[in-house]
């Protein structure tokens, strides 16, 4: 028999090689779990296009907000103020802006920010964004008076200027240098230049790693103190970096162990645990939140017949998809509002006896509409964990109210890929699908997309009437705000009698922070400025 | 044998052009559309259309085939859909880590399994054995994942001994480098360890039946001369033959063990790939990791007669 003692000079070689490495490695493991210098954030995603115009994908949006500047902003209290723009005056007969930039703005390569560069922003974001393109139907022209200044002619007078101007969310109008932004919109930039608080580091840009921002030394902000998207932005770390971290579970044990500071979307199911560390703290960054919305595709039979989509209205309630999909009602709220509440434009206007699951009256509404129990093809997300429980929630309250459902579960991808087709449900085509936006999109009847109902150009859905059409023009012609909020409930009042899609509710997402980073900035989309990081 | 690999390589030639034909294939089958994806939430038909003839997606599939071959033959894997780089230079980013948790991984996988095995041989039906084979039946049945979140609790969240995740290249620092791998590499070799330490024992203990170990034995050699000079070699070639294997799902392995420690490889650059509908990127990784498996098999093949010379090619 072989005796163990003839293996043993191989086994203590090779234990003797594996405790050597770890010692070595061990001293070296402090080391680099020291604190650095750097802010160490997992975002919600990989930042895979840097052109915040060409996508409007939200993780580029925030890409734009570190290297860029806007020329407006809305303030934590929704209200636009001025950014990039020291001073601006509007003409009497409300069709002249006047836009004169602050003194000592600079690119990221030295060179002073200019009218001409902001102008021709605008013309290539109004080209390609949806509330772009509707305030640049107002426009005439865009003359540059001087260095500093420009104005915006009108044909007709508008509300929309200053708000489109200001927009918080994708695509926002970030100004890029005139070489940059003479690029078509239908193309994507390849200089990064901004003329924001942090220079992005195309050099260290790994993607599927990181993605890494350094701080502008030239760049000026404002006086004031950051409030919202405005105000100051003081870039109080020297470095921001971006890591990948697909995994929630890791980024949660990293965000404890301190290898990263901050942790944009950290599952819901996962908040208990950081909740429970004493070095963690929740950040409540984005107090708008998110609202969940089930979209109809009004070209498919059944749901072209108003009252087949408005039987859902009545057989839906907010709470069963809310509590299934987040669970903690800390974060979510129900609200009935279609520009969400807690913000100007908010009502309950025409909601009445709606979303409050009365099966007998959606039952009814499907006789009236003659429902032939076609099954409903309804697409399930299941890679998105704050998505997944829709679906069959739907699935549940559609079959009480006498529906037919065809639940067809795939990934989020194809569930993009596929509302983008018109063909017949029986043939690769859809119903209806569930997805959520960020709620400073949807703030208003121009700016929520859902409601475009202008037939083949309107988002998948395609809904297409005449009436509430005319109501958004209405409002984007109307530069009195009770005027605009008077517009925004005529709308809501069209919408419940022409369904184009339904809220289901809003939730929120808190961040997780290590408790040593201070002066998170809430507003709508996650911004690193102001944001400071002390021992450890 | 120089004939032999000069046509073990042409071979690949028509197995590389099946494996690309099928992927090729196989995306523009899967459901998804790479522009939609792009485009973003407020995307209209009309944008999407626009990207599509961008990438263009808009062209017959055959089409698109032969301008892909085209670019393939002059050594050219297209671009990223989304990351607007070369897919080759994406790649040579990401060859870096997986090949340093493929080789550390493989190489702890043998320097524990090996000794293992044959020690359980040995003292086949004792308790040492019957440790080997219940850590071998553990670490078949213990899924990657938990067995890596386990380690994590362990070594980085309780003892703060390792960090969590991260890759750290070897230009940054060799301990930094190792101090990152070492996780992940453990967690990984796990499964390698149980499969190569068992396939170990039942190829040593067939060959200690044999005339020529009895005749070692009689000639007064130790037990540890007769265990690896004459036993461990006879029995080398189903354990290479694994060890080869091994290395090739290894390429699986890494797309789990890279996810949940964070590790920017291949095997993250290809779920990213996937579900973002990238298909040039999708396209040459699986390319590159047929070529892998290929070569791989060759040069388990060629270590044959090196190992027993009775084999002849």
């Amino acid at each position: 028999m072989l005796n163990l003692r003839s293996l043993k000079p191989a086994l203590l070689a090779t234990t003797a090689a594996l405790a050597a490495m770890l010692a070595m490695v061990g001293a070296e493991a402090q080391n680099t779990l020291q604190v650095q210098p750097t802010l160490r954030v997992v975002k919600h995603s990989d930042l895979k296009i840097v052109d915040p115009i060409w996508t409007t994908a939200y993780i580029t949006r925030d890409h734009g907000y570190m290297i860029y500047d806007t020329l407006f902003a809305t303030d934590a209290n929704n209200q636009i103020k001025p950014q990039m723009v020291e001073k601006f005056d509007v003409s009497a007969d409300k069709l002249t802006y006047t836009f004169t930039l602050r003194p000592g703005l600079l690119w990221h390569d030295g060179k002073p920010v200019t009218a001409e560069d902001c102008v021709a922003s605008i013309k290539r974001w109004g080209a390609k964004d949806a509330m772009g393109q509707k305030m640049m139907s107002f426009v005439k022209g865009m003359p540059v008076v001087d260095a500093r200044t420009f104005q915006m002619v009108l044909s007709t007078p508008t509300g929309l200027v200053l708000t489109a101007l200001g927009k918080p969310s994708s695509a926002v109008p970030f100004m890029m240098p005139k070489r940059v932004a003479e690029t078509s919109p239908n193309e994507q930039i390849s200089d990064y230049t901004g003329s924001g608080p942090f220079v992005f580091k195309k050099d260290e840009w790994k993607p599927g790693d990181k993605a890494v921002y350094v701080k502008f030394d030239k760049y000026k902000p404002r006086a004031e103190p950051p409030s919202g998207l405005a105000g100051g932005k003081v870039a109080k770390v020297d470095r921001v970096e971006w890591r990948v971290v697909a995994d929630q579970q890791t980024a949660v044990n990293a965000l404890i162990a301190g290898e990263i500071d901050f942790i944009e979307q950290p599952s819901h199911d996962l908040l208990p645990i950081l909740r429970n560390d004493p070095n963690i703290k929740l950040v409540d960054w984005n107090p708008l939140g998110n609202q969940y919305a089930f979209r109809f595709n009004v070209t498919a039979k059944p749901f072209d017949n108003v009252k087949i989509r408005q039987a859902l209205l009545y057989a839906f309630n907010q709470q069963d998809f809310l509590q299934a999909t987040i669970g903690d009602k800390q974060y979510y709220k129900v609200c009935k509002a279609l520009f969400v509440c807690g913000t100007p434009l908010a009502s309950e206007k025409g909601m009445d006896g709606l979303l409050e699951s009365n099966f007998v009256k959606a039952q009814a509404l499907l006789k009236e509409g003659g429902y032939d129990g076609t099954p409903i093809v309804l697409m399930h997300s299941t890679d998105l964990q704050v998505l997944t429980n829709l679906a069959p929630v739907a699935k549940s309250l559609m079959e009480k109210a006498g529906f037919k459902v065809d639940m067809q579960s795939m990934d989020w991808q194809t569930v993009v890929a596929r509302r983008a087709k018109k063909d017949p449900p029986t043939q690769g085509g859809w119903h209806a699908f569930i997805t959520s936006w960020v709620s400073a999109d949807i703030l208003n009847p121009v700016s929520t997309a859902f409601l475009n109902a202008s037939c083949d150009k309107a988002l998948f859905g395609w809904p297409c009437d005449a009436q509430l059409e005319k109501l958004r023009d209405d409002f984007a012609r109307e530069p009195d705000p009770a005027k605009q909020k008077a517009i925004a409930e005529a709308v809501q009042v069209r919408w419940t009698q022409y369904p184009t899609h339904i809220p289901l509710g809003q939730w929120y997402q808190p961040g997780a922070s290590r408790k040593n980073v201070d002066g998170y900035v809430v507003a709508p989309a996650s911004v690193f400025w102001n944001i400071s990081k002390t021992g450890k | 044998m120089l004939a032999y690999i000069a046509r073990r390589l042409l071979a690949t030639v028509p197995v590389m052009t099946v494996v690309a034909v099928f992927v090729f294939a196989m995306l523009r089958l899967t459901p998804g559309d790479p522009a939609a994806i792009i485009a973003g939430a407020a995307a209209t038909s009309q944008d999407i259309v626009l990207i599509r003839q961008k990438l263009g997606l808009d062209r017959p599939i055959v089409s698109q085939f032969f301008i892909w071959v085209a670019h393939l033959l002059s050594g050219d894997f297209g671009e990223s859909f989304f990351y607007k780089k070369q897919v080759a230079e994406l790649i040579a980013d990401r060859v870096g880590p997986t090949l340093a948790l493929a080789t550390l991984t493989m190489a702890l996988s043998i320097v524990i399994s090996v000794p293992l095995g044959v020690l359980a041989a040995y003292r086949q039906g004792t308790w040492v054995d019957r440790i080997v084979m219940g850590f071998s039946v553990l670490g078949f049945s213990v899924p990657v994942f938990v067995i890596g979140y386990s380690l994590i609790y362990v070594f980085s969240i309780r003892l703060n001994w390792l960090p969590v995740q991260g890759y750290q290249p070897m230009s940054e620092g060799f301990a930094g480098f190792v101090q990152r791998l070492v996780l992940p590499s453990v967690t990984l070799s796990v499964i390698y360890i149980a499969l190569i330490a068992r396939i170990t024992r039942t190829s040593v203990l067939e060959v200690l039946n044999e005339d020529y170990i009895r005749t070692a034995r009689a000639k007064g050699l130790t037990d540890r001369v007769v265990l690896m000079r004459h036993a461990l070699r006879n029995a080398a070639v189903p354990i290479v033959t694994v060890i080869g294997l091994g290395i090739a799902l290894l390429i699986g392995g890494v797309v789990v063990t890279e996810s949940v420690f964070s590790i920017p490889g291949l095997g993250r650059l290809t779920v990213d790939a996937v579900l973002a509908r990238d298909y040039p990127t999708v396209q040459a990784v699986i390319l590159l990791f047929s070529l892998v498996y290929v070569l791989i098999n060759l040069l388990v093949d060629v270590s044959y007669p090196l190992l027993d010379p009775r084999i002849r090619y």
